[in-house]
């Protein structure tokens, strides 16, 4: 499918929950949804038989500045094989959002590591703990007004 | 030691002193804990495998602080891990040595900058014997500090530690 | 097969004499120091006697930061020797895999000389990281000798990049748009005899390893992965055709100039177990480096004349915008998020790395088997830790 048929797919099925979808005048087309409504998004993705995405290559945490996060999925299809980049912002004050990884369980260990890199919570999440870093590290590294910490442990971490 | 070959032409009988002779056991058969961490590691492998044979120093990979002279160091630390190389240095028998392998582990490598969760260099942690430069080193730099090493070792004394 | 666990930790099992005995979990540790974890893997073994019920692995021993460093890097070009030490096994192809994002991103082409220097750079340095692969599984599984013969071989491909670049595991070596320099005058000649020679030592590696009466014991049948599986835990490269998935980015996605070879994507069959366990995984890799071979005795001879160095851009500037792009690395998919803002330096760049996923399916393929098997499937993955961790 191309990109314009799974945009018009999915405006019919979720109408004003699809925010944005750009596909002149950028480098790889994508489409923006409402944070709300991404778990139903992701399970028809998944499981309508003409989209099928059943295979989530990269699920990424952004900082886009201007005081919100956002987290892009990228998905294939191993049968019909065409990919799809799906975006969604979420205000940085509270960064919520309903977990993907019960529909692609590869997903639980990309949302454990936007949750330590960035503060990202993924509601409903079986595991949600820091997956790099260690349990007691202070903030989130990722985001850009993350501050390094002087001590870590007693261990000086600036060089 | 090299004296000690002359004394084998007519008998058994050998003569030196003791610290000679702890000392070149102690030089001639460097147990090391493989502590491959990163890059390096893979550099140590190469160094302990077919085309540069560290068995000829005799220096043998142990998977265990408890039998292990000497920890190599190979590769980035981080402050995760950090807590885990001193308690494994912590387990190493008296005398133990530390070689410090590539640049993360001597300063930080080219993690010194923005490295958050790296720790800018093992020194911070655990005392160093020898640090060997490079990222990574060449398998022949690994050689050269096991080499400065073993002179390291050559020089030491039962009764004050050399410096 | 998993060993038959019957019963609950709670429910205790009756010996012939008739006595009751208690039954309880308990909590293993294993790593992040452990010679069979291939790096800094910790994994939590949660065992009912010999059996493993659960496993929990803790990554981030090795978290160097490459994020932040690429946001924080002044140019584009800089962030390649990070790339090099995400799979310090795989340098080449990470370095491809990037250059492909950063030209996706900036709209341009190099020329044909470049593609096909690349090519045969990351299909040698395939055969490199299998070599070590094969090697550290055979000693993860008690045979010491195959890793000598493998590092033997390795060596030599080792020394060829040496040649070219100057460096034997990290080469700064493929440049956005193009390559840090050409290749030596006598490389051409000295990868055909390395192609002559070493063609005849798959099939040594083969009587020496695989097999072998105690390596197939030891592997097949254990750690099955199956196909659907591997597709939902979104796995890739031998991992998933291990599986029987016949998929290959090579094939299924071409990136550089792949379509022009004649080759085959090996799957695992269940030649000596099922589909999917770890001999199979073991005996892609091994399939892989014949068709590498392949590739590289397709590509040496014509090899078009030109300039490496032309389409490499003075100044990085890319337009805002965001690209996905993904290629084969030794171990699967390698991706890379690259976001630009429209500065010299990237915004966010997020390496997909191929270790990560094929780890975090580890649980699924441990569940059931003995202790000593676990060690038999970590090996099988093929994992590196600087990409896992990043």
């Amino acid at each position: 499918m191309t990109f314009d048929e799974i945009t018009k797919r999915l405006r019919d099925a979720f109408g004003d929950a699809v925010v944005e979808a750009k596909s002149e005048g950028v480098p790889e087309p994508f489409l923006k949804v409402a944070p709300g409504k991404i778990h139903e998004i992701a399970a028809l993705l998944n499981d309508d038989t003409v989209l099928r995405f059943d295979f989530l290559m990269c699920l990424s945490g952004v900082d886009n500045g201007k005081e919100t996060l956002g987290v892009v999925y990228h998905l294939y299809s191993m049968e019909h094989r065409h990919r799809l980049a799906l975006k969604t912002d979420l205000p940085a004050a509270d960064p919520k959002l309903s977990t993907v990884s019960d529909i692609w369980p590869t997903a639980n260990w990309h949302e454990r590591e936007a949750w330590d890199m960035y503060g990202i919570v993924f509601e409903n999440h079986p595991d949600l703990r820091r997956i790099l870093l260690p349990e007691d590290y202070p903030g989130h590294p990722l985001r850009k007004d993350f501050k390094v910490p002087e001590f870590y442990n007693g261990m000086k971490v600036p060089y | 030691m090299g004296l000690l070959d002359r004394q084998f032409n007519n008998s058994n009988v050998i003569i030196t002193s003791m610290e000679n002779l702890l000392n070149w056991a102690r030089l001639s058969s460097l147990w090391q804990m493989q502590f491959g961490l990163a890059c390096c590691a893979i550099e140590m492998m190469a160094a302990a495998a077919s085309n540069y044979d560290f068995d000829r120093f005799g220096v043998i990979p142990r998977a265990t602080p408890r039998q292990s002279d000497v920890m190599i160091v190979a590769g980035t630390v981080t402050l995760k891990m950090a807590s885990r190389i001193k308690r494994l240095y912590d387990q190493m028998s008296e005398p133990r040595y530390v070689v410090s392998m590539g640049s993360c582990s001597n300063c930080g490598g080219p993690y010194w900058e923005h490295g958050y969760h790296v720790l800018k260099g093992v020194d911070r942690v655990i005392p160093v014997d020898v640090y060997v430069p490079g990222c990574p080193p060449r398998p022949e730099a690994l050689m050269e500090g096991i080499i400065k090493l073993q002179e390291k070792i050559r020089r030491e004394s039962l009764v004050k530690k050399s410096a | 097969m998993p060993a038959d666990s019957t019963g609950t930790a709670d429910t205790p099992l009756t010996t012939s004499t008739g006595r009751k005995i208690r039954r309880e979990e308990m909590v293993l540790n294993m790593g992040p120091q452990h010679p069979s974890t291939h790096g800094v893997l910790r994994l939590e073994l949660v065992v009912d006697g010999e059996i493993v019920v659960d496993v929990i692995p803790h990554i981030g021993y090795l978290h160097r930061c490459f994020e932040k460093h690429s946001e924080a890097m002044t140019n584009y070009q800089q962030v390649i020797p990070y790339c090099d030490r995400l799979d310090y096994l795989a340098s080449m192809n990470m370095d491809w895999a990037y250059a492909l994002a950063g030209e996706k991103l900036l709209g341009i082409e190099v020329p044909e000389r470049v593609e096909y220097i690349r090519v045969i750079m990351a299909e040698l340095q395939r055969i490199a990281s299998h070599l070590l692969a094969l090697g550290t599984y055979g000693l993860d599984v008690g045979a010491f000798t195959p890793f000598l013969f493998m590092f033997r071989d390795r060596e030599k491909i080792l020394d060829l990049f040496e040649m070219t670049c100057g460096a034997r595991l990290l080469y700064n070596y493929i440049w956005i748009g193009g390559l840090s320099h050409d290749i030596p005058p006598d490389f051409v000649t000295k990868t055909k005899e390395f192609c002559r020679y070493f063609r005849p030592n798959i099939k040594e590696f083969n009587d020496l390893l695989t097999f072998n009466e105690i390596f197939i014991k030891r592997t097949a049948n254990i750690g099955i992965l199956p196909a659907d599986v591997a597709v939902s835990y979104a796995c890739s490269g031998p991992m998933l055709r291990g599986s029987g998935v016949k998929f290959d980015l090579r094939k299924d996605d071409p990136y550089g100039i792949y379509d022009k070879f004649e080759w085959d994507v090996p799957v695992g069959t269940g030649e000596v177990g099922t589909v999917g366990d770890c001999w199979d995984r073991y005996m892609v890799r091994m399939r892989e480096m014949e068709q590498s071979l392949n590739i590289i005795e397709q590509a040496i001879d014509r090899i078009p004349e030109g300039d490496v160095k032309s389409a490499v851009p003075r100044r990085i500037r890319p337009a805002a915008g965001d690209v996905y792009v993904r290629s084969e690395s030794p171990r699967g998919e390698i991706g890379f998020y690259l976001v630009s803002d429209g500065t010299g330096s990237p915004y966010r760049l997020k390496a997909r790395s191929p270790a990560f996923v094929n780890l975090s399916v580890c649980p699924e393929i441990c569940r059931g088997y003995m202790i000593a098997d676990i060690v038999a499937i970590v090996g099988s993955v093929d994992i590196v830790l600087g990409e896992v961790d990043r």
